[in-house]
């Protein structure tokens, strides 16, 4: 009768079984994937909007927002360790044995009962055939135990119990390594959580406003987080972003970014990162200056302080406002990245606000040959214009002008939402290389009085010409003149388009903004020589004029759909970038680096050693004849074993019996 | 009566390591030795303590290497008297690519790689031929094609190595840094994996079957370069920067090239058992090697894969732990890195403690092959991560 096993053991047995282990395996994996599926930490309205309140809501409350902190995953992960160690345990004492153990009293039955036996009739003395045994399996490399019995004698030996080691270090290895992630681990913070202590800030505030529930201490065992620290600023705290939210935490010293600096490859890439840092910590004697680059990180008490990426720290931009109405003066502004500015003199209130600064933008250009290639087009200024009715566009303006098919133009993108593309204003370019003769055309434009009196000039011309002399007609024509120039310099080509929609039928339609737009063209190209002159341009125009009121009407045309009443152009700055550190303290590294130094010896000691035993029995016969049983068995690779045992075999076999006298001349292997 | 004690002697002699090397061994270690001496003598002043180490650590590498599986030394010997030609036809000017006609034809890095390309089909077609027609003189052909399409793709390496060099010294870098490059290394370990054992079974009939997956990659790294100009050569981005680097990319297509080897052995493997239970006369019953040789190589493959694999993805962790302060981030590649892992982790379970042999381990590790495809590829197809050093 067999007594039915404890509760205990049936447990050990459950935790240390090779079915859990493999089942274990195979669910780590399938949780592992989601993970990878579902693009993890995200602002949490992203995954709202993604799968609606129903699915969001149940995997908020699953956590694949965060799978590899959830408690179910954390769960598996201690179960797998909790088997292996089970197993581990559960396996030593065996394993102990069978290396101990040389097992020199085998039955003679067991060893025929194996898969590898051979049994040789010796042409020697039994004493003879033990010594031979030994030292044929002692320069095979096998340990060896002897036994003398009435009648008989066994050579037992035994070699690579490495690979039991293998067992050992591949499996401890994985424990040692799960133990060191540990050590890293949010576990700390999540117990604070639970326990209500802790709680991470979800708003956008300063770190010194943020409130104690969010904030950690220096004396945290480790952390890993981030902060952008401007040039010639300073920090003693990082973020730990968390699900939606992030922590502050306090570092045990302070750290200054002297300078950040970027250096490119001549194809425009970037070749490298680096930050010179300046500690200032009570316990340094005087402050400790490093300069740390992408791949390497400074470590001062046991913190270490890695380059991940980089940004604007503040640039200092001066802007020149143009407005595109003439009854307001250009205005200057100075600024900062990321900060805002009221703006006035306009019919509006507008709010300035500064988002970003670049020193190189790389975009691919087309080349009039049709090719694209990639090209620096210098610095930019981004920023946001927000009405009194808190709508704003998103623009970026380049500073330099940008060459594009041959022309010349001041380029300004703008959008609504960061999730559109840019639409480009193009304004030319003027031969002093400024905006004076646009913005001067455009004012002019809007000057009543020049454009009547240009208006008047032009049609006088060709009624003279024509032999026409009827000043009703020249009213009209003037009147309309005037009307369309102001609609157009307001409102662009729709607007025009907009009152031919409105004053006529359908069919009149096209006779009429044909007619129309030949009294416009007349109209602005007045205008235009009237602007050539007050530039002191005298003379014919040239092609290089003829282009830029081309350009210029095209620009023009899309004012009114630009948003802003103003051109702002970047025209100075300073430089200010700030470097963008991530801070760790993780004293688990170590741990999990021995671990997996562990995990290597051991899975090659696995693979590569075998754990082999041979067995020689040899039983005395008359006239000094004996037999011999040998037999074997390995823990691995029986392939290779069969092989070997072949081999060895054969060895035995010329060594013992007679004809090996002839051994020297058959050659041995 | 007694034995003479000489004759026990002799065969009792486990011949020791440098007892059963010859002549050629020794020259080729000191070949081995001269070249490391050459290059540090040469290079070691713009060298640093890593790449120092690193030298210092090949020489023995290879030298072992070479001593363990001799048909290395002649391959060796082949890439690097033609990586030599290449440099020297270059005669340091990028410009003769084009002009010259040793570089334009045969060994400027594109034109290796397109000759590796049509050798490794050629030879894919040979090997089967030769295993439809039972010809072992076409077998023999397939697997010199199979070297020679080897050397080519190594040489390939190499002087794109050399031309990363010529065409700005600050480009320079060893070429695994992008998804085209490592899709050369990939079939080279492969291929180099596969004549190993076909050398060391002697059986050449698998040939077929293993480079069927190197040819899959071929069409990938042709279509890839035509189409998207992947094979230009590009600086490379501060993050890859990195010595981690150099040896996880390699130790990672051990892996792979293992695992894909090991899928196909597969592929042999129920060819053959399904053929023997339908039709034992049958042409796959009969030409196939037998099962436990399919079975054996495969294990060692999962096993050899494995191995390098673990110390891959430990170096990974390295490499992370100073690029981006995190030895372990859960990044969509990292974590498909695991699975494989653990996938293979499970196969290995199973066959050592539960002794599963046959048709569902077979399957298993041709599934295994999809999982670590995806690892290697789906990744930076589908998924977005840090990892974006093969973005397509
Ligand atoms: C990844 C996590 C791993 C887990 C959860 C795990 C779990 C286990 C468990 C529970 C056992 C004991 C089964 C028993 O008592 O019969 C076992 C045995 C074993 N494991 Fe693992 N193991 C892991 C990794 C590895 C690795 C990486 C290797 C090496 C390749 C390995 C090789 C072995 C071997 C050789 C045995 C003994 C099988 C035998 O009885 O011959 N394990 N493992």
């Amino acid at each position: 009768m067999k007594n039915s096993p404890t509760a205990s053991t049936r447990l050990i047995n459950f935790l240390g079984s090779m079915n859990l282990a493999i089942s274990l395996l195979v669910v780590l994996a399938i949780a592992s994937i989601i993970g990878t599926v579902l693009k993890q930490n995200q602002p949490y309205t992203d995954y709202q909007i993604k799968f609606g309140s129903f699915w969001f809501d149940l995997f908020q409350s699953l956590g694949l927002y965060d799978v590899y902190s959830a408690v179910w995953f954390l769960g598996i992960l201690a179960f797998l360790v909790i088997s292996i160690a089970t197993c581990v345990g559960r396996n030593t004492p065996g394993i102990l044995r069978e290396l101990r153990h040389f097992r020199e009293n085998v039955q003679e039955k067991s060893l025929r009962a194996m898969k590898h036996q051979f049994t040789l009739p010796v042409s020697m003395a039994a004493t003879e055939a033990q010594t031979l045994a030994q030292r044929i399996l002692a320069s095979q490399g096998f340990k060896t135990r002897q036994k003398a019995a009435e009648d008989h004698m066994v050579v037992a030996g035994m070699k690579g119990g490495a690979n039991h080691w293998g067992y050992w270090l591949t499996h401890l290895g994985i424990i040692v390594i799960c133990l060191g992630g540990l050590m890293d681990s949010r576990l700390p913070l999540m117990i604070g959580e639970w326990q209500g202590a802790l709680k991470p800030e979800t708003r956008n505030m300063p770190a010194s406003e943020v409130p104690s529930v969010s904030q950690l201490p220096t004396s945290s065992f480790s952390y890993r987080g981030s902060v952008d620290i401007p040039e010639g600023g300073s920090a003693n705290v990082i973020f730990l972003p968390v699900r939606d939210g992030y922590f502050v935490q306090h570092l045990p010293f302070d750290v200054e970014v002297k300078d950040f600096r970027v250096e490119h490859y001549s194809t425009g890439m970037p070749k490298s990162f680096e930050s010179d840092l300046v500690i200032r910590d009570k316990d340094l004697p005087k402050p400790m200056e490093a300069t740390i680059a992408v791949n390497h990180p400074l470590i001062y008490k046991g913190v270490a302080i890695y380059q991940a990426n980089f940004g604007d720290g503040g640039s200092r931009v001066n802007l020149r406002l143009h407005p595109f109405n003439n009854q307001y003066a250009a205005q200057d502004v100075e600024g900062n990245i990321f900060k805002d500015y009221k703006l006035t003199s306009s019919n509006q209130q507008y709010k300035l606000e500064l988002t970003d600064f670049r020193l190189f933008n790389i975009n691919d250009m087309e080349e009039p040959d049709g090719t694209t290639k990639k090209t620096n087009l210098g610095p930019s200024v981004s920023f946001k214009l927000r009405d009194a009715t808190g709508q704003a566009m998103e623009y970026q303006n380049y500073m330099n002008p940008v060459s594009i098919k041959g022309q010349i133009y001041y380029i300004s993108g703008v959008r609504s939402t960061p999730a559109e593309p840019f639409r480009y204003l193009h304004i030319p370019v003027d031969p002093k290389g400024g905006m004076e003769r646009f913005m001067r055309f455009l004012s002019n434009m809007q000057d009543q009085e020049l454009v009547k009196k240009s208006a008047l000039e032009t049609t006088r011309d060709s009624m003279q010409q024509a032999a026409v002399k009827s000043p009703d007609v020249e009213n009209q024509v003037v009147e309309s003149m005037v009307r369309l120039t102001t609609l157009f310099a307001a409102q662009g080509s729709d607007g025009v388009m907009q009152e031919i929609t409105e004053r006529f039928p359908e069919d009149k339609r096209e006779s009429a903004s044909e007619a129309f737009m030949k009294v416009l063209n007349a109209s602005l190209r007045s205008i235009y020589q009237e602007t050539l002159k007050q530039e002191g341009v005298t003379g014919e125009a040239t092609d290089a004029d003829l282009a830029f009121f081309d350009d210029s009407l095209l620009a023009i045309d899309k004012i009114s759909a630009y948003g802003s009443p103003w051109f702002v152009q970047l025209t100075n700055f300073k430089h200010i970038e700030a470097s963008g550190l991530q801070i760790t303290r993780s004293p688990g590294k170590d741990v999990v680096y021995f671990g997996s130094v562990m995990l290597i010896i051991g899975v090659f000691l696995l693979f590569y050693v075998a754990h082999r035993r041979i067995w020689v029995w040899i039983k005395p016969l008359e006239n000094d004849q004996s037999e011999i049983v040998l037999a074997g068995s390995t823990n691995r690779n029986l392939p290779e074993f069969e092989h070997y045992f072949k081999r060895l075999q054969e060895t035995f076999r010329q060594a013992m019996v007679h004809e090996v006298k002839h051994v020297s001349s058959t050659g041995s292997d | 009566m007694s034995v003479p004690q000489e004759a026990i002697e002799s065969l009792l002699e486990q011949p020791g390591l440098f007892k059963r090397l010859n002549l050629k061994d020794w020259v080729w270690a000191a070949i081995v030795l001269a070249a490391t001496a050459f290059v540090f003598v040469n290079y070691g002043k713009v060298m640093d303590a890593y790449e120092i180490g690193i030298l210092a650590l090949s020489a023995p590498g290879l030298i072992g290497l070479g001593w363990y599986w001799k048909a290395f030394q002649p391959y060796a010997l082949a890439v690097a008297a033609c990586s030599l030609l290449g440099i020297w036809l270059y005669g340091g000017d990028y410009g003769n690519a084009e002009q010259v006609f040793g570089l334009k034809f045969l060994f400027s890095s594109q034109s290796a790689v397109m000759w590796m390309s049509a050798l490794f089909v050629l030879a894919t077609v040979t090997y089967f031929a030769g295993l439809f027609a039972n010809n072992g003189f076409t077998l023999k052909t397939g697997s010199a094609i199979t070297w020679a399409a080897l050397i080519m793709g190594f040489t390939g390496l190499m002087v794109r190595w050399y031309e990363s060099y010529l065409i700005d010294p600050e480009f320079g870098h060893i070429p695994v840094s992008n998804l085209y490059e490592v899709f050369i290394l990939f079939c080279l370990i492969t291929g180099l994996l596969y004549l190993y054992y076909e050398g060391r079974y002697k059986n050449r009939t698998l040939g077929g079957f293993v480079l069927l997956v190197i040819s899959a990659a071929v069409a990938f790294l042709l279509w890839y370069s035509f189409e998207k100009g992947a094979d230009k050569i590009l600086p490379l981005v501060p993050a890859l920067k990195s010595y981690w680097m150099k040896i996880h990319v390699p130790a990672n297509f051990v892996g792979y090239g293992a695992f894909a080897l090991a899928a196909m052995t597969s592929v042999a493997y129920l060819l053959k058992a399904g053929g023997e239970k339908r039709n034992p006369q049958g042409f796959t019953a009969t030409r196939l090697p037998p099962l436990e040789m399919l079975d054996d190589i495969t294990y060692k493959a999962i096993a050899l894969g494995f191995a390098f694999f673990t110390i891959a993805t430990i170096l990974g962790a390295m490499w992370a732990a100073e690029a981006w302060g995190g030895y372990w981030s859960w990044d969509p590649k990292e974590t498909w890195a695991l699975i494989v892992w653990l996938n293979y982790a499970a196969w290995l379970h199973l066959r050592f403690s539960k002794g599963w042999r046959g048709v569902p381990m077979a399957w298993w590790a041709i599934v295994g092959l999809f999982v670590t495809l995806f690892a290697f590829l789906g990744v930076n197809m589908f998924l977005s991560g840090l990892h974006s050093y093969g973005e397509l």
